[in-house]
């Protein structure tokens, strides 16, 4: 009987069957795991966007609370195109960034969200660029100037963790705030992460360098300055806004 | 009176019939906590942890053990794991092909690392950000693998689930333990919670151990330490048990 049955299950016939098997019914129940679970995961990751995009502006919150505060400080959401009109068809908080970058450069769609805490209005930005490994990503906020930054956000995909990964931190968070993206000429130049900024000056449009991460801190200028020279059409568009941009 | 006793006669004997109905139905005629079965659960605790003993699964403890929460999520996940994939396997064991057992067992357990990964990513979010790359690492733990060959494929079902339990609670002991010291140590804080006190920028903004100076350990939370405590922990442990002591 014993012989009998592992000749059985070592014959080629029954392999192939018993993959086969075992291969649908675990990709089924992985299948039905994923969908249903889809929806929650969606949830969070939406949660946690506007969970980032109020730290830019110095709101502080848990994930579950993101909702109604989000709702409170962020008064609008524009989906703008390369020439820096609205384009009223997207829902500019669904917009993936990382799509839009893929396209060429004039069908690129880009999100702005404008928000207005104590009866400041903040424009925010996302970022999305380049690390050394894999993809970062964030957001900046700048105040009605179009000039000074309000606060930035970044995140990443794979960073090396004490290093790269470093830009995630509060500390390296909170040197860009109130650093200009415009130089003393008016051209948009973003905030470069540089090795020996002496001096916490804010007009130099500059701010220290996480040793050992060069390439990631030159992904993060590089993000800010590409990104920002987008919305220029937008904001020179924008009669009531003092732009000082070139 | 007679006709009561004989009732009374044939319910026991029905009684009887159904334990023993109820006995061979479990696989093995032992209780479900007999001695031996308690062994399964409670030897990889000690004698024959994973990691201390058997030197297994470390890059994950070195990984995730810089607070107790996740190591304590990552604890849980691998338990699912483990238990459920040496049950699978032990009820497959008759069925699997031997030429592509290996990869019958990493489907499985791979299957299990996704379902649970998913899980976290629904219902805790945030630890599993933390966690991030090392739950689907689940399936590299040698533990899993090494259960599954040494013991799922040759034991009953029950017995497989208590090893994987055993085993898995094993690995999570001493990830809990090198969180706690790492923690403790690295950042003043137990599970997020400041138990030494709030350290201020200032002494005066300082309270309770930091007021007198004291300081967190920046070196504890660099990977390098969670192989010095669980180093640590052997010598500790083999201090202790002089039986687990090599000949050379």
């Amino acid at each position: 009987m014993e012989e009998k049955g592992v000749q059985k299950t070592n014959s080629n016939g029954y392999t192939f069957m018993f993959a086969i098997i075992l291969v649908v019914v675990v990709a089924s129940v992985l299948a039905f795991t994923a969908t249903s679970l889809q929806p929650t995961q969606r949830e969070n990751v939406r949660q946690e966007k506007m969970q980032n995009i109020l730290a830019t502006v110095g709101i502080e919150t848990d994930r579950p609370g993101a909702k109604v505060l989000y709702d409170k400080y962020i008064i609008e959401q524009l989906a703008l195109n390369s020439e820096g009109d609205v384009d009223e068809s997207v829902d500019a908080f669904e917009v993936d960034l990382s799509k839009e970058l893929k396209k060429d450069d004039d069908k690129q769609i880009f999100p702005l969200y404008i928000a207005e805490v104590e009866g400041e209005k903040y424009y925010i930005l996302p970022l999305r660029g380049n690390g050394l490994w894999n993809a970062i990503f964030g957001y900046i906020s700048l105040k009605d100037d179009i000039n000074t930054v309000k606060g930035a956000t970044f995140d990443h995909v794979g960073e090396t963790p004490g290093l790269g990964a470093e830009i995630t931190k509060e500390w390296f968070r909170e040197a860009f705030a109130d650093e200009k993206v415009l130089d003393e000429n008016g051209n948009m130049v973003g905030v470069s992460v540089v090795k020996g900024n002496n001096g916490p000056s804010k007009d130099d449009n500059k701010v220290d360098a996480i040793s050992g991460a060069t390439i990631t801190g030159d992904g993060v200028s590089d993000m800010i300055s590409e990104r920002l020279k987008r919305y220029i059409p937008y904001f020179k568009k924008q009669g009531d806004i003092k732009v000082a941009i070139k | 009176m007679a006709k009561e006793k004989i009732h009374e006669a044939s319910k026991a004997e029905e009684k009887k019939q159904e334990m023993i109905l109820f006995l061979s139905d479990s696989e093995e005629k032992e209780h479900f906590l007999s001695k031996g079965n308690r062994k399964l659960l409670t030897d990889p605790l000690d004698d024959n942890n994973p990691i201390t003993v058997q030197v297994l699964g470390i890059c994950s403890a070195l990984a995730i053990t810089v607070q107790l929460e996740p190591a304590l999520v990552m604890a849980i996940a691998v338990m699912g794991v483990m238990a459920f994939s040496n049950m699978i396997i032990s009820m497959l064991r008759n069925l699997i092909p031997s030429r592509i057992r290996i990869i019958v067992q990493l489907v499985i357990v791979a299957s299990l690392v996704i379902l649970v990964d998913q899980i976290l990513r629904a219902y805790a979010y945030d630890v599993s950000k933390q966690l991030s790359v090392f739950v689907g690492l689940i399936i590299t733990n040698c533990i899993v693998m090494g259960r599954l060959e040494a013991f799922a494929l040759g034991n009953g079902v029950y017995k497989s689930f208590l090893d994987g339990i055993g085993n898995a609670a094993g690995y999570g002991l001493i990830l809990v333990i090198v969180a706690f010291f790492r923690e403790l140590l690295g950042s003043g804080k137990l599970f997020g919670f400041e138990v030494l006190g709030h350290q201020g920028s200032t002494a005066a903004e300082s309270t309770g151990l930091y007021a007198f100076g004291y300081e967190n350990n920046g070196l504890m939370l660099l990977s390098p330490m969670a192989l010095i405590v669980v180093g640590l922990l052997i010598w500790a442990q083999r201090a202790r048990n002089r039986t687990l002591i090599e000949e050379n």
